[in-house]
């Protein structure tokens, strides 16, 4: 009985003397914490993807409240949406930006650009790029191993086995731009979404000489500088044999699409063109 | 017997194309000569489309300290300067020339009698040396003046002839040694006057015999030089170990030779600089070996550079029926080509057809911890460590693990009893921490 007293004493006044030492400690090395920054993460989408270029979610949230105003700041997976929530939570205002999605610029399919050896090493990007140029005779484009399907996390970039290109899941792409570090091809950028998902690019990186992108694959971009000729918002620069449309200033109307010799020039999600006038008339 | 102490393989040696006399490839309608090298910047254009070119002039000059020059190795007229797909695996720059005639420069001597005697200084001859555009020919093709002016404060006191050749199938170097064993000699008596050190060793696996027999009999009439047969072990050639094996000095991690007194140079290395010194001939061609287990003639050739590997293959028989894959180089540090049509560079030691069945991966398995990647690394690193780390993008783990002391000999991927790609993630982890250290570095 004594042993059961004496065991209970020792042990409750330990834990008192514990407690109350606890205490006072805690007051005395309180670290301050902006109770938004709890706030803000729980707006936040959670997906700690590091797509805003802070660690995690919550050192995005952290960025938030000590930034003075909302100037660069954007969580590319939620969107303006959860920036405006942030915006009301800090009451700072935040400035909308462009939705952007992740394009990949290779249209060289096992069609377009024919095969010339196997590889049977690692099935790796990274260590393929490391060995040599690739199975075709494109030494730009996609190797098709999948490096940039391994890097998502949101399960929207997945290697098409038919073409062995990757293909981007619109709806379900964050452009977080995990892939776009992924390529060692450098293929994936993070384009803006435009009006309805409307975009136009040019799928190709190939920045050799004409005549050697046109051996090597049929719908690479030989650099013949007919879409920056025809553009009238001069929104396409030709630089190393490759043209680089500038979504900034392109205004989607699609006229580099129709003089392009080899289709390099990708539109997406545009309805149908009307059939011209004269060309109904001269089958007629 | 020596070797080195750490680590080590014994692939099968399938030497097919020992003692076949060294034959000279015809010279094709046009050759590409490659402007860039193995590693430092490429060379820099110095001739245009239409100028007409001798054998043994100037095309390329040195763009930097680790560069060197190239030479036309046909005379000619220079039809483009282009890309061209080399043994790399990518399209790099590329001189091509339309061949006419066979015209050299005056200033080459091209009498095949020997020239012992050497009375330039040390100054001259590294010029000499860095002019003819001479590169190691072993397989890094590290430009030979660099390697020959010592950074101030260091001494070398000994050199060192790599005349090892441990990679199977290659014979190029052995044949060069029996042929060419005197002005091989004569080089290393120069390389000793450019050095300045009274002591040189020739290391030669003792697979050779023969060319430890020749070269020793001719060793007698040249003072300090002296061969050393070696236990056969791969990867002997390798500066390094080589140093270890001959004589007992161990260089540092991230160190090089020059830090425990010696200076290595390949044998061939040495023949061309023979050449270069006492004929004035720059670097315009090299011996290379043709083989494969079914390769209807393995040879060694005497080939230009920027001869397509194409025409020299047709030489020496064609591609044999089967032939599951071509490397350029070795079988152990070769790289696969992705066709024939790609240029000789100064680098390529070697051709070789490896037959379907041979030339297939087996399926990759678990590790199964048996530690034999661990005992055959010559550098003592843990290459089962590093893939795991280079598979979960591990970089600062990998670093602090030594990777960058990894000389990519391959000998743990080819022990591996799981087949694991361990050489394949090195290398990428190795890649990627390189690029980690030279960011720090500019920072």
């Amino acid at each position: 009985m004594n042993l059961i007293l004496l065991s209970l004493l020792t042990l409750g006044i330990v834990g008192a003397v514990s407690a109350v030492i606890l205490y006072f400690v805690a007051k005395k090395f309180h670290v301050y914490e902006d109770p938004r920054i709890d706030q803000v993460e729980a707006a936040l989408p959670a997906a700690n993807c590091g797509g805003c270029g802070y660690p995690g979610c919550r050192g995005f949230a952290d960025a938030c409240v000590k930034a003075d105003t909302l100037d660069g700041l954007l969580c590319p997976v939620g969107g303006n949406e959860t920036m405006a929530k942030v915006a009301d939570i800090l009451g700072k205002t935040a400035v909308a930006a462009a939705p952007t999605v992740a394009v990949v610029r290779c249209g060289g399919t096992c069609d377009h650009r024919p095969r010339m050896n196997e590889y049977d090493g690692v099935k790796h990007c990274f260590i393929a790029h490391n060995l040599y140029s690739g199975e075709t005779g494109c030494s730009w484009g996609c190797l098709g191993l999948g490096d940039c399907e391994v890097s998502c996390e949101f399960d929207a970039i997945h290697v098409n086995p038919i073409t062995k290109l990757p293909e981007v899941d619109e709806d379900k792409c964050t452009s977080c731009g995990a892939c776009v570090k992924a390529c060692p091809k450098l293929l994936i950028e993070l384009r803006k979404k435009g009006p309805k998902s409307r975009r136009i690019y040019v799928s190709c990186r190939n920045e050799d000489k004409g005549h050697i992108t046109r051996k090597a694959c049929d719908v690479g971009c030989i650099g013949c500088s007919k879409c920056e000729k025809t553009c009238p918002h001069e929104a396409i620069t030709i630089t190393n044999n490759l043209a680089f449309i500038h979504d900034d200033k392109c205004k989607l109307c699609r006229k580099c699409v129709e003089v392009c010799p080899t289709n390099a020039i990708v539109e997406l999600n545009f309805p149908p063109r009307k059939v011209k006038t004269e060309e109904v008339a001269a089958e007629a | 017997m020596k070797t080195f102490r750490l680590g080590g393989i014994h692939p099968q040696e399938n030497k097919f194309s020992a003692g076949k006399k060294i034959q000279i490839a015809e010279l094709p309608k046009q050759v590409v000569i490659p402007l860039s090298h193995y590693i430092g910047s490429p060379s820099e254009a110095v001739v245009k489309k239409g100028d007409l070119v001798k054998v043994g002039q100037l095309i390329g000059k040195a763009n930097g300290f680790i560069s060197a020059n190239v030479h036309s190795s046909v005379s000619g007229k220079v039809n483009k300067i282009d890309v061209q797909l080399d043994a790399s695996g990518y399209k790099r720059p590329a001189v091509f020339i339309d061949v006419e005639g066979d015209e050299w420069e005056e200033t080459i001597d091209r009498s095949t009698e020997l020239k012992r005697d050497c009375n330039l200084t040390k100054e001259e001859i590294l010029a000499k040396i860095k002019d003819a555009g001479i590169v190691g020919l072993g397989g890094a093709t590290f430009p030979a003046h660099v390697k020959l002016s010592p950074p101030p404060g260091k001494k070398a006191d000994i050199l060192i002839i790599n005349a090892v050749e441990c990679e199977p199938y290659l014979t190029c170097d052995h044949q060069l040694m029996l042929e060419k064993g005197d002005e091989i000699l004569v080089g290393i008596t120069i390389i000793m006057k450019a050095l300045g050190v009274t002591k040189a060793v020739i290391g030669v696996e003792n697979n050779k015999k023969d060319a430890v027999a020749h070269l020793s009999k001719l060793a007698a009439n040249y003072p300090g030089v002296e061969v050393q047969a070696l236990k056969v072990q791969y990867p002997q050639g390798g500066e390094k170990q080589l140093i270890d094996a001959v004589i007992r000095r161990q260089v540092p991690s991230g160190r090089i030779p020059i830090e425990v007194g010696a200076v290595v140079q390949n044998v061939a290395t040495t023949y061309a600089i023979y050449e270069a010194v006492q004929k004035n001939k720059p670097m315009v061609e090299r011996v290379m070996t043709i083989t494969g287990k079914d390769a209807p003639n393995p040879g060694n050739y005497l080939v230009r550079l920027g001869i397509y590997l194409s025409h020299v293959v047709d030489m020496a028989g064609g591609v044999p029926a089967g032939t599951g894959k071509i490397v350029g180089g070795g079988p152990m540090m070769g790289r696969s080509l992705m066709n024939l049509n790609v240029p000789m560079a100064k680098g390529s030691s070697g051709v070789l057809f490896i037959k379907d069945e041979e030339s297939v991966r087996k399926p990759i398995q678990n590790c199964i911890r048996c530690a034999k990647c661990v005992t055959v690394c010559p550098m003592g690193l843990e290459p089962f460590l590093l893939m795991n780390q280079s598979e979960r993008n591990m970089w600062p783990e990998m670093e602090t693990n030594r990777t960058m002391d990894c000389i990519e000999c391959g000998s743990c991927s080819y022990t591996c009893p799981s087949n694991r790609p361990l050489l394949d993630y090195i290398r990428y982890g190795k890649s990627t921490v390189g690029g980690i250290i030279r960011n720090r570095a500019a920072k």
